[in-house]
């Protein structure tokens, strides 16, 4: 363990090897994929285990002249080591549960070689030492995420939904680059023991729009308000992908941004009161979206969305380490809750839930493992989610009451949402057309896997704060009550909401319907993103290339031409065609040319 | 001597092919190659090994060459593409032997611009360049090549004409041709604005800077995929180095005066491109709109100036000169199986061209400037430098950044992902020579994307003593 503490680097090498020799002797490794997939992550839990209370550190000169430079570092301290064990678990659990899901298809050695560089992409962010090494896993992580929505690239929906996650963190993502200029050009150095060491020299000003700019990326890449509409649509990708990048790993690198960087955020009040604000709106306006989703898959992205925005809002009133501990037990049952859907689509053929029903008499391990995921996230006791949430929404009633209340409402729409789903997929009567089968066991297992984590993180909270030198919060009791008083009244009005495999809510009358489609459509967010930012700018880029480009500019420049050219033939007493006129025009070129050169130097 | 050997060696390699291309036309390609890969080999050698370039100043050299560190990654440049241009028109069948020849004949000229230190030589080679790449747009080009080879004969000459005017007034008046032996102290107080603006007349058109732009798409989309890699990969290039070599050394103090000018044209380079390129719906026209993006950070690095700025501008001309030929290339490959360029006809092209397709989308991510990969450290310290020389104006580059992910993403949505036209069902993925031709630019990408000190480390020096004369160092 100690050789994997000094050689932390391997977390990154190794996938890197892996997802080479994938790509060029895919054909000769076929059904052994996976398992030499698995070689990345299972050297992040190492790493991550090794490191727990502060591993290796160093870096080079990556680009510079004399004494300015960019240099390029990893530090594994006890957050890096965290997040390391958080996505070697997952995407060991992912990987293992995609051999059945994925076999057959004739993609199957091109996923894994995605899945391992999307593992060295990720181990890069999390252990960097500096703001370009970060950044360099962080679009790293994002173009993976880009080529595994778009696996299935010949589908339609796949391929732009592929883009469209991609240019949407783009926007954060450009955003973020601008507060790295701003942190250069303050402090002269990318690396982050230097910026955050000397927070305190910088004008505040400086440090509000440096912290506001890294903010803006984390927002694209966490899918907060209002740059979420990438992840509804990112479902197209692969479940089990979906389960690492989009809800356990990728997603949650938005907060593990902000709390790598937490002494710029520490030092202004207005990037932690955006982070607050966004990160409860998004925690409210997502989990209404999720509760009349009638595919399963929707039901859980919209969920993600939300429970980031919790994560923020801890973010927003300094909690950062309650933050963290929530994206732990997050990580856990949303991709154990991921995978379970997975599972119920590899086992019933569709991931609408109107088609569904009775799954738990037929895929009992899956209803099992859902169940457990779900009462996670609804934060019932004695599960993981019970302690997180329950810092999330303590510190934020204490900070800003207005926030914590609405986490509470939040919390009271999770428990409907989730209980709503469950009821819909695993209970009632089975309104589906295929012959329902459970999942062999290579699935099932890592179901149980993380059923576990989902059932027993809760008790490494003080762990993790004690990795991230921070303390452990007291379970606040009367809080705790409240909220799962809540969550449990969320839950039941969810379950009689689904009554009758869903017939409830068509019976309802036509106002609420009404409402109801538009909240299921994002409050028609997305039409609104459409029409005012992707539909302006396409016909600017036409008028700027006719009417700018080719009419104005080139049309100048061709019609000096011809200006020239009659001029020429006219100098010339000629009107025979082009090559004369263009000979004549070149000598009268020189000759003019000669004649101004030997006056200027007379 | 190994300097003189970079240029004579295509040369000599030219005329051969002419004459065993008359005796055995199926010959000419493999003696191209077989010179072109030579003098790769002598390019790798003067760069690695100083003391191979370390040319005496003596009566036996009949002209004056010199290799430092903005020569050295430019000639590496063009060693590269020399030979991935022969492979890439390996299938050619009109006139192979002249195609080849031209071909040869192009790579030494470019040498010679890059390893000039006699200005005279530098403009006669700078010259010398158009007629190759006239007639290989001119006869070997698509439909209206010969309008567009035309279009870029005349508009360069015009800008290349008034940086001839620029030379002889830095000739006559300092009595001194070498490069070498210039500096700002030489030339007459009085002469300082009129000599930087008339090269930069030159050097502008060449790069292009934005509005001298427009001959650019007009000859990619017309000329041969060899054509196309050339002009992208080294041709725009003498524009940038020619900038750093004479316009801002001779004239620093007209070069400050015009920074700021310079940046607002670079940035509106930079989002103007990445507009036009947004709405063209032919491949190659959005590539080469791309260029005029691309560029447009170099013009503004080095506007900005700072040494670290200027070394940027070498590292995001070579990304380019990787980046932008691998995308014509590509170009050139598919439409050599569909006949057609245009976006709307093609899709789904990733299942019937794996190999093609998977090249595709990393030229494309390349293109965006994704770290790891050539384009991103030149982008970043251009941003980085920028933000202290011009502040928010970065936003407005950052906005480039985006739209440049918007076009790029857009290229591979339509072309190799989406539903699969049925035409396009049987089409054969690239042969071994096809593939081949992607190698080199591939590895060179890569190795430049993590490891940009290889080139930056070389144009160090000279970028700190360029800055330290325009007073930003």
């Amino acid at each position: 363990m100690s050789v994997l503490r000094t050689l932390p680097l391997v977390v990154v090498f190794v996938p890197v090897v892996v997802a080479c020799l994938l790509a060029v002797g895919g054909r000769f490794v076929g059904r052994a994929a996976p398992w030499i997939a698995l070689a990345g992550p299972l050297f992040a839990i190492g790493v991550g285990t090794a490191s727990l209370d502060g591993g290796a550190s160093g870096a080079v000169r990556w680009l510079g002249v004399g004494e300015t430079a960019v240099r390029l570092g990893y530090h594994v301290d006890g957050l890096a080591a965290i997040m390391l064990l958080v996505v070697g678990v997952v995407s060991v659990c992912v990987i293992v549960f995609s051999i059945g899901y994925m076999r057959g298809d004739r993609g199957y050695v091109r996923y894994f070689a995605l899945i391992s560089l999307f593992t060295a992409a990720m181990a890069g962010l999390v252990i960097a030492s500096d703001l370009v090494g970060l950044f360099l896993g962080w679009e790293l992580v994002g173009a993976c995420s880009f080529l595994l929505i778009g696996f299935w690239y010949e589908r339609p929906e796949a391929a732009e939904a592929a883009r469209k996650a991609f240019m949407v963190t783009r926007v954060g993502d450009a955003a973020m680059l601008v507060g790295m200029a701003v942190l250069w050009r303050a402090t002269g150095t990318l690396e982050l023991d230097a910026i955050l060491g000397g927070v305190g020299a910088l004008a505040p000003s400086v440090v509000t729009v440096a912290a506001v700019c890294l903010l803006l990326g984390a927002v694209g890449k966490s899918a907060q308000f209002p740059l979420h509409i990438w992840l509804p649509d990112a479902m197209e990708g692969p479940t089990p992908v979906s389960a690492l990048i989009h809800a356990a790993t990728m997603v949650a690198a938005g907060v593990f941004l902000v709390a790598r960087t937490w002494p710029l955020f520490e030092a202004s009040p207005e990037a932690r009161l955006i982070a607050l604000v966004l990160g409860t709106v998004t925690a409210l306006g997502a989990a209404t979206i999720a509760l009349p989703q009638t595919d399963i898959k929707k039901v859980l992205a919209y969920s993600t969305i939300s429970q980031l925005g919790f994560m923020f809002a801890a973010l927003g009133v300094g909690a950062w380490p309650v933050a963290l501990f929530h994206l732990v037990t997050h990580a856990a049952f949303k991709a154990l809750l991921f995978l379970s859907s997975g599972s119920v689509i590899h086992g019933s053929g569709t991931q609408d839930l109107r088609e569904m029903g009775d799954l738990r008499s037929k895929m009992p391990i899956t209803a099992t493992a859902w169940i457990i995921g779900g009462l996670a996230l609804a934060g019932i006791p004695p599960t993981a989610g019970f302690f997180s949430k329950d810092e999330v929404v303590a510190s934020v009633l204490q900070a800003a009451p207005w926030a914590g209340v609405a986490l509470l409402a939040a919390s009271v729409l999770t428990g409907a949402y989730v209980a709503r789903a469950t009821r819909l997929a695993f209970f009632g009567t089975a309104r589906g057309a295929k012959e329902v089968h459970e999942s062999q066991w290579t699935m099932t297992l890592p179901l149980l896997v993380l059923a576990v984590a989902a059932l027993s993180l809760g008790l490494a909270g003080p762990m993790i704060a004690r990795a991230l030198g921070a303390e452990s919060e007291a379970l606040s009791l009367g809080i705790a009550a409240v909220a799962v008083g809540l969550a449990a009244a969320g839950a039941i009005g969810g379950w009689l909401l689904a009554a009758d495999g869903g017939r409830r809510e068509q019976a309802l009358p036509p106002a609420f319907a009404r409402m109801w489609g538009m909240v299921r459509n994002g409050y028609g967010f997305d039409t609104l993103a459409t029409n005012v930012a992707v539909r302006p700018i396409a016909k600017l880029a036409r008028f700027i290339d006719e009417a700018v480009d080719r009419a104005a500019i080139d049309g100048f420049v061709e019609g000096l031409a011809v200006a020239v050219r009659r001029a020429g033939a006219l100098l010339a007493g000629t009107m025979n065609g082009d090559g004369q006129s263009y000979t004549a025009l070149l000598a009268v070129g020189v000759i003019v040319l000669l004649a101004v050169t030997v006056w200027l130097v007379r | 001597m190994t300097l003189t050997a970079l240029i004579a060696l295509p040369l000599m390699g030219a005329g051969l092919v002419l004459i065993v291309g008359r005796v055995r036309p199926s010959s000419a390609r493999v003696l191209a190659l077989a010179t072109a890969s030579g003098s790769l080999l002598l390019t790798v050698l003067a760069v690695t090994l100083p003391a191979a370039i370390s040319t005496p100043a003596s009566a036996a050299v009949p002209w004056l060459l010199r290799a430092d560190g903005l020569s050295l990654p430019l000639i590496g440049l063009t060693g590269i593409l020399g030979v991935v241009a022969i492979l890439a028109s390996w299938g050619e069948t009109r006139r192979a032997a002249s195609h080849f020849a031209l071909l040869l004949a192009l790579q030494s000229a470019v040498t010679t611009v890059f390893l000039a230190d006699d200005l005279i030589l530098f403009y006669v080679a700078w010259e010398a360049v158009l007629i190759p790449m006239f007639f290989l747009i001119g006869v070997w080009g698509h439909e209206n090549r010969r309008q567009a080879a035309m279009k870029f004969f005349i508009y360069t000459f015009a800008g290349s004409a008034l940086m001839l005017v620029g030379l002889l007034v830095v000739v006559f008046t300092t009595g001194e041709v070498r490069m070498s032996a210039l500096t700002a102290a030489s030339l007459a107080p009085g002469t300082h604005d009129l000599v930087f603006w008339l090269l930069v007349a030159g050097f502008a058109v060449k790069v292009p800077v934005f509005p001298l732009h427009t001959w650019l798409p007009d000859a990619h989309v017309e000329a041969p995929v060899a054509g196309s890699i050339m002009l992208a990969g080294v041709l725009l290039k003498m524009g940038g180095y020619g900038l750093l070599r004479l316009a801002l050394p001779l004239a620093p103090e007209a070069a400050r005066a015009a920074a700021p000018l310079f940046a607002t044209l670079g940035i509106i380079g930079i989002v103007y491109g990445a507009f036009v390129a947004l709405a063209q719906t032919d491949l190659k026209r959005l590539v080469a709109y791309s260029s005029v993006a691309h560029m447009g950070f170099v013009v503004l690095a080095i506007a900005i100036g700072t040494p670290l700025a200027l070394t940027a501008a070498m590292l995001g001309m070579i990304a380019h000169g990787l980046t932008a030929p691998l995308l014509f290339l590509l170009v050139g490959q598919l439409q050599d199986r569909t006949h057609t360029r245009e976006l709307a006809r093609l899709g789904g092209l990733m299942r019937p061209l794996p190999g093609w397709g998977t090249v595709f989308v990393f030229a494309s991510l390349a293109s965006m400037g994704l770290p790891g990969l050539a384009g991103f450290p030149g982008e970043l310290v251009t941003v980085l430098e920028g933000y202290g020389a011009f502040g928010w104006w970065m936003v407005a580059v950052a906005g480039g950044i985006v739209l440049a992910g918007a076009y790029t993403l857009r290229a591979v949505r339509l072309v190799a992902f989406g539903p699969l036209p049925a035409e396009w069902a049987a089409l054969p993925d690239l042969t071994f020579p096809e593939a081949l031709a992607t190698v080199p630019l591939v590895l060179g990408i890569v190795v430049l994307g993590v490891w940009p000190s290889l080139v930056a480390d070389t144009v160090a020096p000279v970028a700190s003593s360029i800055a330290h004369a325009l007073g930003v160092g």
